[in-house]
């Protein structure tokens, strides 16, 4: 395994929160990749520190957040919000593709993907 | 399968592997079985978008499942329904709250960039189901069944294989992208030795009768509503420490359950018997070949960043309502089973040979088209399975359906045909000849029950033989075996050996 701490790690308002882990450059460089954005050497420890700013400012939601209070997911208090399974007419494949960059026999078309199995 | 058709990178991932036995005498196997089914729902999870199969390219598609900016899901309620008889009926505990999560990732199978699943918050959990395999019941423990939605079709363009590597690029059609899916999740499966890959396959035929029980969903894995990814470690013999797992996707039969179950049990023990180290991957399964490729490297794909899909509401299910849709489940299949084999009056020995055969749904349909217990087993069982087992396919998978085989079953107690002939039939019936009364016909098949015909051909052989008439009319009755042979050899298997023996003895007085 990777030393490097997985994004839920340096997440801050988990249950419980208090105290994060630094954003090291290692961490940085891993998200970069997932985000698939190009992240030049000399800017990983400018974001890392940028980035630390940010969560410890987060992490002050987890000084008020006592043990017992749920993380919110939802900023309304509904549940059970169900459809009917009845098919209703959507797009055409002319205004689907309409808004495709490209297209080729009816079906969108994408750059190669990144040299990874899918 | 010829061997003809293996490129030579197969050969050598063949020559490679292990025996069976050996690597089954050092190392014990550790199985987890990650099932996909496809809900049978008229409309998509999360949009009203319809699921037909095989329909035109994006001709099913909707703002939602395109990701178009602002639109917004909203979860059928009919697929959670559904979620939940599954749950019910692998004996899991449902969830009286749960939610959706986002799946993050970059491939363009979905245009939102994740798909929405549930991580943390499976709707149901904790289960198990008691799988037969050959005399015994091993139970496989459930851990999870997690609603979530299907991905689009990709087909890569360019590459020589058709996968993702040399493509150049993708074609994508969204009508899959949404379609209700549930995952059922096993906790590992020890102690199998080397019945693992008999135990998955078993395990995975099993799930698929309940599954279409249920009527949740059609269950055909020849057209991916139901897709297995068979997980599978080596740890040496006795280790309770598990080894590094792999995760073989693309099993697209019952079948290749088991081939890729024992494939991966021989290519890992080959690797650690040589002091390599398994890597942590997804692997694809080459049904040509019967072997497994190595695909990506899980460590990092895997890393999802999963958080609650702020855009749906929790789902939760009042104890009322989970009540209701467990009183309404059908009659689950081995509970039909006992009911079946108290009305058709089978032993034990003949129910559950039946069962590992997969046979009784196709008896009960047989039956059900007329024919009487015993003889629809013993169609099934005996000259069927043998078609089946040459085409190296299921019962179910063969070109006969139960009321055809009900046919010819009507056919035989009539008398119309014997039993030879009604094997002809069936014969033509698999080889796309038509309905039975049409082969029969085509092929001249019909018992020779023309009382005039046989007692000419009856004549014949006696004045051939003149001894037999002496030997039957001394005591000797066995010998009209030879009258009888004579008779079906002139009539060409057409006649019906009882009525020729009746008719002879008639005849000699």
């Amino acid at each position: 395994m990777s030393a490097v701490p997985s994004t839920e790690q340096v997440e801050p308002t988990g249950p419980g929160g208090t105290e994060h882990p630094t954003v090291s450059r290692e961490d940085v460089a891993h998200l970069a990749h997932l985000a698939r954005l190009a992240v030049a050497d000399e800017e990983l420890d400018r974001y890392a520190e940028q980035l630390d700013v940010i969560l410890h400012s987060v992490a002050a939601v987890a000084a008020v957040a006592a043990d017992d209070i749920e993380p919110t997911s939802h900023a309304v208090p509904l549940i059970n919000v169900y459809r009917e399974d009845v098919v209703r007419p959507g797009l055409t494949p002319e205004e689907a593709l309409a808004m495709a960059p490209a297209a080729d026999a009816g079906r969108f078309r994408v750059p190669q993907i990144l040299g990874e199995e899918q | 399968m010829t061997t003809a058709e293996l490129t030579p990178a197969e050969w050598a991932a063949l020559d490679d592997v292990a025996d069976f036995d050996e690597a089954i005498a050092a190392f014990d196997p550790v199985l987890g079985l990650e099932v996909h089914v496809e809900l049978g729902t008229a409309t998509k999870m999360f949009c009203s978008c319809a699921t037909t199969f095989g329909a035109e390219p994006n001709t099913q598609v909707c703002p939602v499942c395109l990701a178009l900016p602002g639109a917004m899901p909203v979860v059928n309620g009919t697929a959670v329904e559904y979620a939940i008889r599954i749950g019910l009926a692998l004996n899991c505990s449902i969830a009286p709250w749960c939610r959706f999560a986002r799946k993050n990732y970059f491939y363009p199978d979905m245009p939102k960039n994740f798909q929405t699943s549930q991580y943390d918050e499976p709707i149901a959990f904790d289960g198990y189901l008691d799988v037969p395999v050959g005399d015994e019941i091993v139970r496989v423990e459930i851990e999870r069944a997690h609603m979530e939605e299907d991905t689009g079709k990709s087909t890569h363009i360019g590459g020589a294989t058709g996968r993702i590597h040399g493509a150049e690029f993708s074609l994508l059609d969204y009508n899959r992208a949404g379609v209700p899916l549930v995952e059922i999740v096993s906790k590992p499966i020890v102690g199998t030795k080397a019945s693992a890959p008999e135990v998955a396959r078993a395990y995975v035929a099993t799930l698929q009768d309940l599954v279409r029980s249920l009527g949740v969903s059609d269950v055909r894995m020849d057209q991916g509503s139901m897709r297995c990814d068979v997980n599978l470690s080596l740890t040496p013999a006795g280790n309770p420490v598990f080894g590094t797992r792999t995760e073989t996707k693309n099993v697209n039969s019952l079948r290749s359950v088991e081939r890729a179950a024992r494939f991966e049990i021989c290519r890992q023990a080959s690797v650690l018997t040589a002091g390599g180290e398994i890597r942590q991957e997804t692997r694809h399964f080459d049904e040509l070949a019967g072997t497994t490729a190595s695909g990506r490297v899980k460590e990092t794909a895997e890393d999802y960043r999963y958080f609650p899909e702020p855009d749906l509401v929790p789902v939760a299910p009042s104890a009322q309502w989970v009540e209701q849709i467990r009183a309404a489940l059908p009659e689950l299949p081995w509970v039909r089973r006992e009911r079946l084999q108290r009305d058709w009056g089978f032993t034990d020995l003949e129910m559950r040979d039946l069962t590992n055969a997969r046979g009784v749904e196709l008896v009960a349909q047989t039956v059900a088209a007329g024919a009487g217990a015993g003889d629809a087993r013993s169609w099934w069982m005996s000259y069927l399975a043998q078609q089946a087992n040459s085409a190296g396919v299921e019962l179910s998978e063969l070109a006969i359906t139960p009321a055809q085989v009900a046919a010819v079953i009507g056919l035989v107690s009539s008398g119309s045909l014997t039993a030879a002939l009604a094997r002809k039939v069936v014969d033509g019936v698999l080889a796309g000849e038509g309905e039975p009364a049409e082969v029969v016909e085509k092929r001249g098949l019909a018992v020779v029950s023309d009382d005039s015909a046989l007692q000419a051909a009856i004549d014949e052989a006696l004045a051939a033989q003149p001894d037999v008439a002496d030997k039957i009319r001394s005591g000797k009755v066995q010998a009209i075996g030879a009258i009888v042979g004579a008779v079906m050899k002139a009539t060409r298997g057409q006649a019906d050996a009882a009525k020729v023996r009746e008719l002879t003895l008639k005849t000699i007085g």
